[in-house]
């Protein structure tokens, strides 16, 4: 047992220390939610097999026509485009010490301009239309995160508050006007833009197979590597952690804090904007009126679980998606309500949050192994009493 | 204009008990914005003690409200027991605590409600429904022209909050626990050094902070929703952290920072109705706690005085 513990606790302060605190999270979040679903009295393991079904990760029995493996494994990348902008977007904040909760909402605000404004333009050509969604997404995104970021460091005010105050007024707002103006009288919906402005390219053939290519996951992949060139390479990147790690450290060797954090709230809320107009102008391609996305809460899942990694984003994506994508099939095919994918995020959330305590945990026990090796091998106490006198 | 007064603190007080929870724990120095998770949490056990006892008790039975209210507040308390471990047992960052506590109680929520649901009436909705508390007005305050509208139409809970708040604000401000509980938050090595036990007063603290906003979420469900769903969920919690910081971290100001809240939103609801707008144009009205909220941070954040100690794990070896 004690040498079982220490295999992980030296894991736990080895190189891919980061690497393990996850492996670690995820199998928690396994074990609990097994147990849940034992409560439950359902089979994990067949819950398990059919969340990757959903997915297209493991083929299901049958497939309707036009559908097969391939197509879900398609819709499954497409959603899981727009989730890894949005961690991208936490991670980038984060770096800087601040919570931008506000994911959501910049997601929404940024989708609803580039749908109105780009997407129900139905004249312009999909070359031009598509870099406008682009640039408006970064706009819009940018500027809303970069008055939180001022609001921030001009009034003091707690960015958790202010985002999530602006998440609701962005809600209600923009509910507000696709009701008035561009609701669809059948879905209760807005109306569905145009697909030259649209990131997923639908009805292609593969076969015979009908499928969606998402644009949106390259672009996403780009941007996780851009944002980790920028921690890893740049002056501003380094500024960025620095600002996060100590503020007033930071004032004293000259970052000019202020700039940093506004710039950093802006970049996020740029990246969220990406990823709302990856999310309403690609995988789906209309607005819920009054509803923020679950996926900007995900996004904090999926950045706490990569350990604020840009590339362990990627991954960390496809594990949270895999149970937001496969709840619909595993909920229909096992009965069980599809809210459990919250729940299961949600938990994997907890463990991933207690990161940090697993990793102290490993580091007071590996010194404490180091502290009784050099005892047991020492000469017992009278010996050394004796040595102590000779040496006198 | 009187009902303006009756639905306005209607709503701040609910809002106020979440604050004072707030309050109590960021006070002791454990940052608080797992509120929002709390009060949900909370009602989702007060509302589910509601749907189970209604069938024992009889429909319409009004003693139900005050048992909802009581699991309400044990429900909440057992939940801060997660934002407690996280941030005083396992010292992680106070802030993603919060968050986290938020997330997963919207998630525990939705699923629990969905298999209480189909477990108790077989179907699966996403809502209890619940009962709306009588009300009753006080005969001769409810008279006073101008502010007698506070007295009339009053809910049962407006009654048990008012003397819980008079209860919390003595605890805090008048006994050896409340004056080691402030300075828990502003100097914990100064508590330690003192001889009293840093960590039991922070758990103390978190857990009374977990039961008033329970309470604060059952009295939203009884009276402004009639039910409880994922509705429950509208930012309420953050209002109230709004109002705490508005408050200057002090239970006086705080009080009517929810004051003023609460008449805000009946006003302007009212206001839509007196001047006959189409009910489209509610939504803009919704709108206006949170920016007013937003406004008043602008104007009174730079200069307030949180609590030194909060936000940081307690280290005893650290100097």
């Amino acid at each position: 047992m004690k040498t079982k513990k220490l295999f992980l606790a030296r894991r736990l302060t080895g190189k891919y220390a980061a690497l393990w605190v996850s492996v670690l999270a995820i199998l928690l979040m396994f074990v609990t939610a097994g147990i849940l679903l034992l409560l439950i009295g359902k089979n994990p393991l067949t819950a398990l097999k059919s969340f990757l079904q959903g997915c297209g990760m493991i083929a299901k029995e049958k497939y309707g026509g036009g559908s097969g493996m391939l197509t879900d494994l398609l819709d499954f990348l497409n959603y899981l485009a727009p989730m890894i902008l949005a961690s991208l977007a936490f991670i980038t904040a984060f770096k800087a010490g601040l919570f931008n909760i506000g994911i959501s909402g910049q997601m929404l605000l940024a989708g609803f301009a580039a749908t109105v404004l780009i997407g129900y333009n139905k004249e312009l050509t999909a070359a031009a239309a598509r870099p406008m969604v682009l640039l408006i997404g970064l706009a819009v995104g940018g500027l809303t995160g970069a008055l939180v970021g001022y609001l921030k460091y001009r009034f003091n005010i707690h960015e958790v508050v202010s985002t999530i105050m602006l998440n609701y007024i962005i809600s209600y707002l923009t509910g507000f006007m696709i009701n008035n103006n561009y609701v669809d009288m059948m879905t209760r919906n807005s109306k569905v833009c145009s697909p030259q402005a649209r990131l997923t390219l639908t009805n292609v053939m593969i076969g015979d197979l009908k499928c969606k290519i998402p644009l949106a996951l390259i672009i996403a992949i780009l941007i996780a590597v851009l944002v980790s060139f920028l921690f890893r390479k740049t002056v501003f990147g380094f500024e960025i952690k620095a600002v996060g790690q100590n503020r007033r450290c930071s004032e004293y060797t000259g970052i000019r804090v202020n700039r940093t954090i506004l710039l950093s709230m802006g970049l996020s809320g740029a990246i969220a904007g990406l990823a709302g107009v990856a999310y309403y102008l690609g995988y789906t391609n209309s607005i819920v009126p009054k509803a923020l996305p679950g996926m900007g809460y995900d996004s904090i899942s999926v950045a706490l679980l990569g350990s604020g990694a840009p590339i362990g984003s990627i991954f960390a994506g496809v594990v949270v998606s895999v149970f937001q994508q496969g709840a619909n099939y595993m909920s229909s095919s096992l009965g069980v309500a599809k809210e459990i994918a919250s729940l299961i995020t949600g938990i994997l959330l907890l463990f991933a949050a207690c990161g940090n305590y697993m990793r102290y945990h490993a580091e007071r026990r590996m010194q404490q192994a180091a502290d009784s090796r050099p005892k047991a091998s020492a000469p017992a106490p009278e010996d050394r009493e004796a040595r102590g006198v000779k040496e006198l | 204009m009187n009902k303006v007064f009756t639905d306005g603190l209607s709503f701040a007080l609910p809002l106020l008990i979440m604050a004072i929870g707030a309050l109590y724990s960021e006070k002791s120095g454990v940052t608080n914005l797992a509120v929002e998770g709390f009060q949900g949490v909370g009602a989702f056990f007060g509302a589910l003690a509601a749907t189970m006892l209604s069938p024992l008790l009889g429909n319409g039975n009004q003693v139900i409200i005050y048992l909802a209210i009581l699991c309400a507040a044990i429900g909440g308390a057992l939940f801060s027991c997660i934002h407690g471990l996280l941030c005083i047992r396992f010292r992680a960052n106070q802030v993603i605590s919060g968050v986290v506590i938020n997330i997963l109680s919207v998630a525990l929520t939705a699923f629990f409600t969905s298999a209480a649901n189909s477990a108790i009436n077989g179907t699966a909705s996403n809502k209890f429904v619940l009962d709306v508390s009588t009300r009753f007005s006080i005969p001769l305050l409810s008279g006073i022209p101008w502010i007698g509208g506070l007295f009339t139409d009053m809910y049962p809970f407006e009654i048990i909050i008012t003397v819980l708040l008079i209860v919390m604000w003595y605890l805090m401000n008048r006994t050896k626990f409340g004056m080691r509980l402030q300075a828990c938050g502003e100097n914990p090595q100064a508590v330690d050094a003192a001889g009293a036990n840093v960590t039991r007063i922070r758990w103390t603290a978190v857990v009374i902070s977990g039961a008033l906003s329970g309470i604060g979420g059952i009295c939203f469900a009884y009276s402004l929703l009639g039910n409880f769903s994922p509705s429950i969920y509208q930012g309420f919690g953050y209002l109230a952290i709004a109002a705490m910081i508005f408050g200057n971290w002090n239970i006086g100001p705080t009080i009517l920072a929810c004051l003023f809240f609460g008449l805000a939103k009946s006003g302007g609801l009212q206001l839509c109705i007196a001047v006959q707008l189409p009910s489209k144009y509610t939504d803009l009205f919704l709108m206006l706690p949170y920016v007013l909220t937003l406004l008043i941070l602008v104007f009174f954040s730079k200069r307030n005085h949180p609590p030194k100690a909060a936000g940081e794990p307690w280290d005893k070896s650290k100097r």
